[in-house]
C-alpha cells in the first residue's frame, strides 16, 4: 500500500519535475503564464516528495518490514528516535533526502524572487528543475535505489542501524552535509541562468546571497558535527583524518567561503565576474563530487558504503555541468568584464582576493591529495596514498596566512585607503600580536612549534583587530545617539547584521583555528598498559587504574576502566568502555560470537577550557576469549549429547533432536539455544572482574581542544545572524524592482563608508574622495530610476 | 609604468608563482606517498621497505596476544591470497573479522608488521549479514 501509493508520488515528481524544466523553457522569453506554471510546478515537486519522506518515515515508524529500506536500516529493537532517521543511513534514502530539501530549496528560492529577476528566473527554475529530475529519474531508474522497493513476504524483523552510528551527533550528520551541498544548487542554478541571460550585473548575487550562506552554515555544521563524533565515539581520540570523503565535504566549504567574500566585491564594485562565475560551478561541482565519493566508493576511505550503482551517474552529471559551465562562461566573457578595476592594494578587495587565493589554493591541495591515488595510478600503474603529514605540510602555512589576511580585511575600507589611516587601525593589533607572540615565547614552550607560534600571533592580531571594530563602531554609535556600551554594540550588530554577523564568523573560525593549532601541535598521546591498582603519570597527571568494570545488557557486554586521576591538586574519576555489541540478523550459533559483533568505545571525558582530559581503554581479553572458547568446545559436546554432560546438556540436545524432527519447533529452540548462550555470554564476562589482567590505555592530554566546537558554534551564531532579515526587508517583505535593491544596496554601502570614517578607519580626505564617489553613484541609479522606470539592460558604465 | 603593462607583469609573476607551488605539490606527493598493496601483491615483497597493505580480515583470525592482535588480511576479490599481520596499537572501533582495513608497516619473513597506530578500518554505513559481505566495505 505504501509502496505503491510511494511508487506513485516519486513517478509524478519525476514528471512534475521534467514538466517544470520544460514550462521554464518555455517562459525563457517572459511570457509569465509558462513561468507561472513552472514555479507552481516546482510547489507541486516539494509536496509530492514531502509525502514520500512522509511515507518513508511512517513507514520506519511502524516496523513497516514489507519496504527493503526499512528492513535493511532498522529493527523492532531499534530506538525510537534512530528510526526516524535511519531514512538517510541509506543510499535510496539519502537520494530521497537530496531530491526533497532541493524541493524545499527551490520553492523558497522561486518564492523569493516571484517578482524579480525576470530574464534569469526561467532559467535558473530549468536547472533547479533539471537536477531535481535528475536525482528522481535516478532513485526511478538506476536499479537498486527505489526507496520503495517492497519484500514479498515482509519479513518479521529488520536487520537493524549499526550501532556506531547510534549517536546523536551521527543522526543530524548526514542530513546537514547534505541540505549544506543541495543549498549550493540555488546559486549555481541563478549563476548560470544570469550567463545565459547576460544578465550578469550584482542582481542573481543579491538574490541568492542567503543560500550560499545557508550551505555554507550547513556544511560547516555538518563537518564540526563529524569532528565531534569522531573524537568522542571512534576511539582514536582524533576529530579529523583527511580521509577522503572528509575532504569531500571539507572542499565545497572552502569554495564557498570563497565565493561568500568575492561576491561582495562584485556587489559592491562590479569586478571578479568571471571569477565568481568559475567559483560557483567549481563549488556545485565538488558539493556533486562530495555526493559521488560517499556513494560510490572508488577511493579508499573510512567512510565505505558500498559500491553503487548510482556513481557513474552522478559522475556523468559532474561532466554535463563542467563542461556545460564552462562552455556557457567562455562564450559570455565579454559580457563578463569588471566594471571597475583594483585601485589599490590597500583595499578590502584586493584582500579578498588574496584571501580568495589561498582559499582556492588549499581546495586544490586537498583536491589533489585526495585522488592522488586515482592520479598515480594513472602515471605509475601503483594506487598509491598520501596521509594526514603531506596534508598539514601544505595547508597548515596556507591556513595560517588565511589568518593574517582574515585580521587584515576588515581593518581596510573598500576601494582605497590611505597608508596614514591604515597605520591608524593597524597599530593595536599590531602591538597586541607582538606582546601576545613574545609572551608565548618567553612563558610557555609556543616555540617549539614555529608554524603554531605564527598562528597565535596572527589570531591575537585579528581577534584584537575585530575587537577594536566592535569598539570602534560602538564608540561611533554612542558619540552619535549616546547610550550604555552594551546597548550600542546590540544596536550596531543590528543595523548591520552582514557586517558584523561576518566579523563574529571570523570571530569563530580564528577561535577555532586556534584550538585546531593548540590540540594538534601541544598534544601528549600515551598509550600506558596498567594493571588494576597500577598508576602512571602523564604530562603531570597521575592516572590510577582502579578496577575493571562489567556490565551487560540484552544487547551489549561492556567491558570497562575505573580511572582516577589527580590533577593539580585536585582528584576525579573517569570511566572508559568498550562496548562490545550483539551481532544482529545472524545466527550467532557460538557464544564467541557474542563477543565478536560491532564493538564501541566509550571515552572518559574530561573536557575543560585549558585542556581535555581524554582516555579510552582497550581490554586484554585475551584470558577472556580462551575461557569463551572452552564454553564453546563444550557446548559442542554438549549439543553433541556426549555421556557426562549435566542435565541442563541433556535438555538442550534433546531440544535440538525435536526439532530437527519438525521444523516448526526449529526457531524455538534455536531461540533457546540463543539465550543459553548469551547467559553463558554475560556469566563469562563477568569473570572479566576477577581477571586482573593488564588494560591498554590511551591517554590524551589535548590543549585548548574544547575551543574548536567553541569556535564552530561561535561561527555558527555569526551567520545566522548575518543570515537573519534586516528590519526593513521585514517590513517589506518584496524589493519591489531591483532598481530599488540597487538603490538600497548603495544606501547601504554609503552609511558603511560613513561607519568607517566614524570609526577611524578612513581618513577625512579618504572620506571625502569615496563619500563623493558613492554619491555620484546614487545619483546615477536615482536618475535611472526617475527616468524610464525601467532598469537598461546593461549595468552603469565604468566610472 | 603603464597600468596595463603592470597588471601584465602581476599576473605573469601571479601565474608563475602558482606553477612553481603546483610543481613542488606534485613533487612532494610523488614521493610522500606510500603504495597500496594487496597481500596477494606482498607475498614477494622486499624486506624493509614501507607499505600501505589492503584487504579484508579474514573472519575468525583475529586474536589478542597481549598488548596487541595478530589476524589475517585477504585479498578484497581472493579470500585464499592472505597474509599474517601483527600489531599493536590503537584498534578502531570498528575492526574485526570481515571488515577492510588499510595498514601501514613492513614485511619480515612472511609477516606484515604493522606500524604502531596506522590501522584504519572501512567504517560500515550499515548492518550487513554474514555472507553478503560484497555489499558491506
Amino acid at each position: 500500500m505504501k509502496a505503491d501509493l510511494g511508487s506513485v508520488a516519486l513517478a509524478l515528481a519525476f514528471l512534475t519535475a521534467v514538466g517544470a524544466a520544460v514550462a521554464a523553457l518555455a517562459g525563457r522569453d517572459g511570457n509569465r503564464r509558462w513561468v507561472d506554471l513552472s514555479r507552481r510546478a516546482v510547489y507541486g515537486l516539494c509536496a509530492l516528495l514531502t509525502l514520500c519522506v512522509v511515507l518513508i518515515e511512517i513507514a520506519f515508524a511502524s516496523d513497516d518490514f514489507s519496504l527493503n529500506i526499512v528492513q535493511q536500516h532498522s529493527s523492532l529493537e531499534t530506538p525510537a528516535f534512530y528510526k526516524l532517521a535511519a531514512m538517510w543511513s541509506s543510499q535510496e534514502g539519502s537520494l530521497l533526502l537530496w531530491a526533497w530539501v532541493l524541493s524545499i530549496a527551490a520553492s523558497l528560492a522561486l518564492y523569493a524572487t516571484r517578482n524579480k529577476l525576470r530574464e534569469i528566473v526561467p532559467y535558473a527554475t530549468a536547472v533547479m528543475a533539471g537536477v531535481a529530475a535528475f536525482f528522481t529519474g535516478l532513485m526511478l531508474f538506476a536499479g537498486g535505489v527505489n526507496p520503495f522497493a517492497s519484500l514479498s513476504p515482509a519479513p518479521a524483523d529488520g536487520i537493524g542501524l549499526n550501532p556506531l552510528l547510534q549517536h546523536p551527533s551521527m543522526m543530524i550528520h548526514p542530513p546537514m552535509l547534505y541540505s549544506g551541498y543541495v543549498a549550493l544548487t540555488i546559486p549555481f542554478a541563478f549563476a548560470i541562468g544570469a550567463l545565459i541571460a547576460r544578465r550578469l550585473d550584482a542582481a542573481w548575487i543579491r538574490s541568492t546571497r542567503r543560500f550560499a550562506l545557508i550551505a555554507w552554515a550547513f556544511l560547516g555544521f555538518g563537518l564540526l558535527l563529524g569532528a565531534r563524533w569522531s573524537y568522542t565515539e571512534l576511539g582514536w581520540g582524533g576529530y579529523w583524518a583527511w580521509d577522503p570523503v572528509e575532504n569531500a565535504a571539507l572542499m565545497p566549504w572552502l569554495m564557498a567561503t570563497a565565493f561568500l567574500h568575492s561576491i561582495m566585491v562584485q556587489e559592491k564594485r562590479g569586478m571578479l565576474k568571471v571569477w565568481n562565475a568559475c567559483l560557483i560551478v567549481g563549488t556545485f561541482s565538488l558539493a556533486l563530487l562530495g555526493t559521488f565519493l560517499v556513494r560510490s566508493g572508488v577511493l579508499q576511505s573510512i567512510h565505505a558504503f558500498g559500491d553503487s550503482t548510482v556513481g557513474p551517474y552522478i559522475l556523468g552529471l559532474i561532466a554535463v555541468v563542467l563542461i556545460g559551465s564552462t562552455a556557457l562562461i567562455v562564450s559570455r566573457l565579454d559580457d563578463l568584464r569588471s566594471e571597475k578595476r583594483i585601485d589599490s592594494l590597500a583595499s578590502r578587495e584586493a584582500v579578498f582576493l588574496v584571501n580568495n587565493l589561498l582559499l582556492v589554493a588549499i581546495t586544490a591541495v586537498i583536491f589533489w591529495g585526495t585522488f592522488f591515488p586515482l592520479i598515480s595510478e594513472l602515471f605509475t600503474g601503483e594506487k598509491s596514498s598520501l596521509a594526514a603529514p603531506w596534508f598539514d605540510s601544505y595547508t597548515t602555512p596556507l591556513a595560517i596566512a588565511l589568518v593574517l589576511f582574515t585580521g587584515i580585511g576588515p581593518l581596510l575600507a573598500w576601494r582605497r585607503v590611505s597608508w596614514a589611516s591604515a597605520r591608524r587601525v593597524f597599530l593595536v593589533p599590531t602591538v597586541i600580536a607582538t606582546v601576545v607572540a613574545l609572551g608565548l615565547v618567553l612563558f610557555t614552550d609556543a616555540a617549539d612549534s614555529p608554524w603554531a607560534l605564527a598562528l597565535f600571533a596572527f589570531a591575537a592580531f585579528a581577534l584584537t583587530g575585530l575587537a577594536q571594530e566592535f569598539w570602534r563602531g560602538a564608540a561611533a554609535r554612542r558619540a552619535l545617539r549616546g547610550g550604555s556600551l552594551p546597548a550600542a554594540l546590540v544596536a550596531i550588530v543590528s543595523r548591520n547584521r552582514r557586517r558584523y554577523g561576518g566579523y563574529i564568523v571570523h570571530v569563530g573560525v580564528v577561535v577555532l583555528l586556534i584550538g585546531i593549532a593548540a590540540s594538534s601541535s601541544f598534544q601528549t598521546n600515551r598509550d600506558v598498559r596498567l594493571r588494576p591498582g597500577e598508576s602512571a603519570v602523564i604530562d603531570g597527571r597521575t592516572v590510577t587504574y582502579e578496577r575493571p568494570t562489567v556490565s551487560v545488557n540484552d544487547n551489549a557486554i561492556t567491558l570497562g576502566a575505573v580511572l582516577s586521576v589527580e590533577q593539580d591538586g585536585k582528584r576525579f574519576l573517569l570511566e572508559p568502555s568498550r562496548r562490545f555489541f550483539r551481532p544482529t540478523g545472524v545466527e550467532t550459533g557460538t557464544i564467541g560470537s557474542f563477543f565478536d559483533g560491532e564493538a564501541t568505545s566509550e571515552v572518559g571525558l574530561r573536557a575543560g577550557p585549558g585542556s581535555d582530559l581524554w582516555t579510552a581503554v582497550q581490554p586484554d581479553i585475551s584470558a577472556l576469549s580462551r575461557r569463551v572458547r572452552a564454553a564453546d568446545r563444550g557446548f559442542r559436546e554438549c549439543v553433541s549429547g556426549a555421556a557426562g554432560s549435566p542435565p541442563q546438556c541433556r535438555a538442550v540436545s534433546r531440544l535440538m533432536r525435536a526439532a530437527a524432527a519438525n521444523p516448526r519447533l526449529r526457531p524455538f529452540a534455536l531461540a533457546q539455544i540463543d539465550s543459553l548462550q548469551a547467559a553463558v555470554a554475560q556469566r563469562l564476562a563477568r569473570t572479566y572482574l576477577t581477571d586482573t589482567a593488564p588494560a591498554t590505555f590511551r591517554v590524551i592530554v589535548d590543549p585548548l581542544v574544547t575551543w574548536i566546537w567553541v569556535g564552530g558554534l561561535i561561527a555558527l551564531c555569526g551567520a545566522l545572524i548575518a543570515l537573519w532579515p534586516a528590519r526593513s526587508a521585514r517590513r517589506r517583505p518584496v524589493a519591489d524592482t531591483e532598481l530599488e535593491a540597487l538603490k538600497e544596496a548603495k544606501y547601504r554601502e554609503i552609511r558603511d563608508a560613513e561607519l568607517d570614517h566614524a570609526a577611524g578607519k578612513l581618513s577625512d580626505e579618504d572620506f571625502a574622495l569615496l563619500d563623493a564617489e558613492l554619491r555620484r553613484e546614487a545619483v546615477e541609479i536615482l536618475d535611472r530610476a526617475n527616468g524610464d522606470g525601467r532598469p537598461k539592460q546593461q549595468p552603469a558604465e565604468p566610472v | 609604468m603603464d597600468p596595463d603593462r603592470k597588471r601584465k607583469i602581476r599576473l605573469v609573476v601571479a601565474l608563475g608563482v602558482a606553477v612553481l607551488l603546483a610543481g613542488a605539490l606534485v613533487y612532494t606527493s610523488f614521493s610522500a606517498s606510500t603504495e597500496a598493496k594487496q597481500p596477494s601483491q606482498l607475498l614477494n615483497a622486499a624486506p624493509g621497505s614501507s607499505y600501505d597493505l589492503t584487504g579484508r580480515v579474514v573472519k575468525g583470525s583475529v586474536r589478542h596476544r597481549g598488548e596487541g592482535i595478530r589476524f589475517r588480511v585477504a585479498d578484497r576479490d581472493d579470500p585464499s591470497q592472505s597474509i599474517p599481520v601483527t600489531y599493536s596499537g590503537t584498534i578502531p572501533d570498528p575492526f574485526r573479522g570481515g571488515r577492510e582495513i588499510v595498514l601501514t608497516g613492513t614485511v619480515e619473513r612472511g609477516v606484515f608488521v604493522g606500524e604502531r597506530d596506522t590501522l584504519v578500518t572501512k567504517c560500515p554505513s550499515k548492518f550487513t549479514t554474514e555472507g553478503s559481505g560484497a555489499n558491506e566495505g
